[in-house]
């Protein structure tokens, strides 16, 4: 009797705590405790997957459906190791966003529309991060941006409208193409399952192979926001609840950098376009930081270094090593934890002073000193000051890099060292101007509750303990790049020996 | 294996669709847009169609007849993809109502913020703020600043609108009090 499963429950659970949830609209005591529990419930099943899945891939065809035809659910380490974090730094916003509904008494929030769509998203990110087959990850995506469509427009005022359409807009011409890329793949290999098409993606012409590559990348790079295709993301974050962005930051450009892992290790191993790779993750984390440097308002400046950090595991990826990879994973790690803090904290700023214009805020290093503290560790961190995961990773990518050695590599290594200085930079101005220097208006000042405070701190604790027991994680993370960079596991688990799952519609075939 | 001659009438049908859905996806107005959006994914769906290979009889289990069935995934993920569509398509009509009942039209704005940005003024400000902690010219600064987060409710076009023609102001009456000497 295996364990497999516990696999699907990071989906369902959500989904159906979602239905209860907005049966129970009218209790938001009672629907907030339905998702505090199921989001709980999520995360122990996750940690377990963690342990469990270190020897063996956990595989799951849906329905009973075998494998290359059915639906087939696989947790290897890599994924485990993302929907772990992923749902503990949900868990940690809806923390952060139960203390502030009852902080205001849920003045203003929609609560009957929130919860539901919050644990919705949840279950649309496992699903990516769980998925073995291609049409799959695109209902998962399409699971996670309707929910996203609803929790950035949320309230429908005119800044958020405006934001959400192009959000919103682009979201949609991103899905588009990713189902005109399962379009050429099934017209070209007639199969949508990973391990199938990892097969079969090798047997074809590479002129074609390079088409549903570069696709693929196209859809993936819209969602991860990689830099031609990046510009949406500062335009529509800023302006959605604190801890709306936060999550978005944290999970949902992961999600894209996840899937390019997967294309880049799984279905074309042999890094074909990992010179464009190379060169897109320089422009992504160069231009993203000048970005950055130019803000006046915080929310703005860390959605600018969102895109500008998405480009160093860009880079890792890119090394199409097995140092690269663990060290993209482990950057990944780090960078949805520091990046879900940072905005987690400017939600409690702009909640004291009712603004995030850098301008306008002041002393808030005396007024709020916890706060202040709770915002410079993980700025600091993702500066990449030692000694934080933000330091750890970028080590690993220079590492990586250096070890390949090509004039590319270096060119990289020099931008990214560049990218740090500014992101120290941009984020030592911002602490200048909001926590040292005196305001020039008086602030409204209304002091954070316990519990928020408490939210926010949590993830920053998560990542000093990652920090601090950065070796057993990178041996985690490490072991998790060696299966990904030898796909043959992969495969060996979902296909069996017979070309077919463990489902049972082999027998029906057969007849 | 399927016989994978496609048919040229889908393959046509589907590049049209995918052109005329791209064309109207560049429009300013969200209803074009949502136009645009629903002719691009069904015909890509129309794509999938002829991934699936030629038409045959229907793929249930215990049919007799000997003549090749259909490839039902293709049809699956067409079904899938369709609903999905179905249901963005009604968000997004909600909301171009919404901006409809906030704005009178339904364009996408711009991104003020930008518009900010290059607002030499606030440049100055930051500037001045960045480097100068004295509080001497705290009156003057709070004069230039703006909050460019808080009140939402309020029209921000508005505001940076009259801030234009100020800046721009001085710089008129000034030409014009040259042509005038001239």
């Amino acid at each position: 009797m295996t364990l497999s499963w516990i696999v699907p429950l990071p989906i369902l659970i959500p989904l159906l705590a979602a239905g209860a949830a907005l049966a129970f609209g009218r209790h938001p005591r009672l629907a907030r405790g339905i998702a505090l529990a199921a989001l709980s419930l999520s995360l122990a099943i996750a940690v377990v997957l963690i342990v469990v899945v270190d020897h063996n891939a956990l595989v799951v065809d849906v329905g009973s459906w075998a494998a290359p035809v059915g639906i087939t659910l696989v947790a290897d380490r890599f994924s485990a190791l993302m929907l772990a974090v992923s749902v503990a730094v949900t868990l940690a916003v809806l923390v952060y966003t139960t203390a502030q509904g009852v902080a205001d008494e849920d003045a203003g929030a929609p609560v009957a529309v929130f919860y539901p769509t919050f644990l919705i998203l949840s279950a649309g990110v496992s699903n990516a991060f769980l998925t073995g087959d291609l049409f799959n990850l695109y209902v998962g995506f399409e699971i996670l941006l309707v929910a996203s469509f609803v929790l950035i427009t949320l309230g429908g005022s005119r800044d958020r409208i405006r934001a959400g359409t192009i959000y919103i807009v682009v979201s949609l011409l991103s899905s588009a193409l990713f189902l005109l890329a399962i379009a050429l793949t099934y017209a070209a290999v007639g199969t949508v399952s990973f391990a199938h098409m990892s097969t079969r993606l090798a047997e074809i012409d590479p002129a074609m192979r390079t088409i549903i590559h570069l696709a693929l990348l196209s859809a993936f790079g819209i969602k991860a926001a990689v830099f031609p295709l990046s510009a949406w993301l500062p335009d529509s974050y800023p302006t959605a609840p604190a801890p709306v962005t936060a999550v978005f930051a944290g999970l949902l450009t992961k999600v894209g950098v996840y899937a390019i892992i997967r294309t880049e290790t799984l279905l074309f191993p042999g890094g074909e376009l990992s010179a464009l790779l190379g060169w897109l993750a320089l422009a992504t984390m160069v231009v993203g930081i000048l970005g950055a440097v130019a803000q006046n308002d915080l929310k703005r400046m860390l959605s600018f270094t969102l895109v500008s950090h998405i480009g160093f595991m860009i880079w890792g990826i890119s090394t199409n090593t097995e140092a690269g990879i663990n060290a993209a994973i482990f950057y990944a790690v780090h960078h949805i934890i520091v990046q879900t803090s940072l905005f987690l904290v400017a939600g409690l700023i702009e909640r004291y002073g009712g603004t995030t214009s850098l301008v306008r805020l002041g002393s808030l290093a005396h007024a709020i000193p916890l706060t202040a503290v709770l915002y410079l560790i993980p700025a600091l961190n993702l500066a990449g000051v030692p000694p934080f995961t933000g330091f750890i990773g970028k080590v690993g990518l220079i590492q990586a890099a250096a070890e390949r050695g090509q004039t590319l590599d270096y060119i990289l290594i020099t931008g990214a060292l560049i990218a740090s200085i500014l992101t120290l930079y941009a984020v030592v101005k911002s602490w200048n101007m909001a926590f040292w220097q005196e305001a020039e208006s008086p602030l409204p000042a209304v002091t954070p509750t316990a519990p928020m405070l408490g939210a926010a701190a949590s993830l920053v604790v998560l990542a000093l303990v990652v920090s601090a027991g950065a070796g057993q994680v990178l041996r985690y993370t490490e072991s998790a790049a060696a299966r990904l960079m030898n796909p043959t596991h992969y495969m060996d688990a979902v296909i069996l020996d017979d070309g077919r799952g463990h489902g049972q519609s082999d027998a029906e075939v057969t007849k | 294996m399927t016989d994978m001659a496609a048919s040229l009438t889908l393959v046509a049908l589907a590049g049209c669709l995918v052109a005329i859905g791209v064309y109207l996806l560049l429009e300013r107005t969200l209803s074009r847009i949502i136009i645009g959006l629903a002719l691009l994914t069904n015909g890509i769906n129309v794509l999938i169609l002829v991934a699936g290979g030629k038409a045959g009889t229907p793929p249930l289990i215990g049919r007799d007849d000997p003549r090749p069935i259909s490839d039902p995934l293709p049809q699956a993920f067409i079904l899938t993809a369709i609903v999905i569509t179905l249901g963005v398509t009604a968000f997004l009509l909600a909301m171009a109502y919404r901006s409809w009942q906030l704005n009178d039209h339904d364009e996408v704005q711009d991104d003020l913020e930008d518009r900010r940005m290059a607002n030499r003024e606030l440049r100055e400000a930051m500037a001045h703020r960045r480097l100068d902690d004295d509080g001497a010219t705290v009156e003057d600064d709070a004069a230039l600043s703006r909050d460019e987060t808080a009140g939402s409710d309020g029209d921000p076009t508005d505001v940076d609108d009259t801030d234009a023609e100020q800046t721009e102001a001085p710089h008129q009456q000034r030409s014009e009090a040259e042509e005038n000497a001239q």
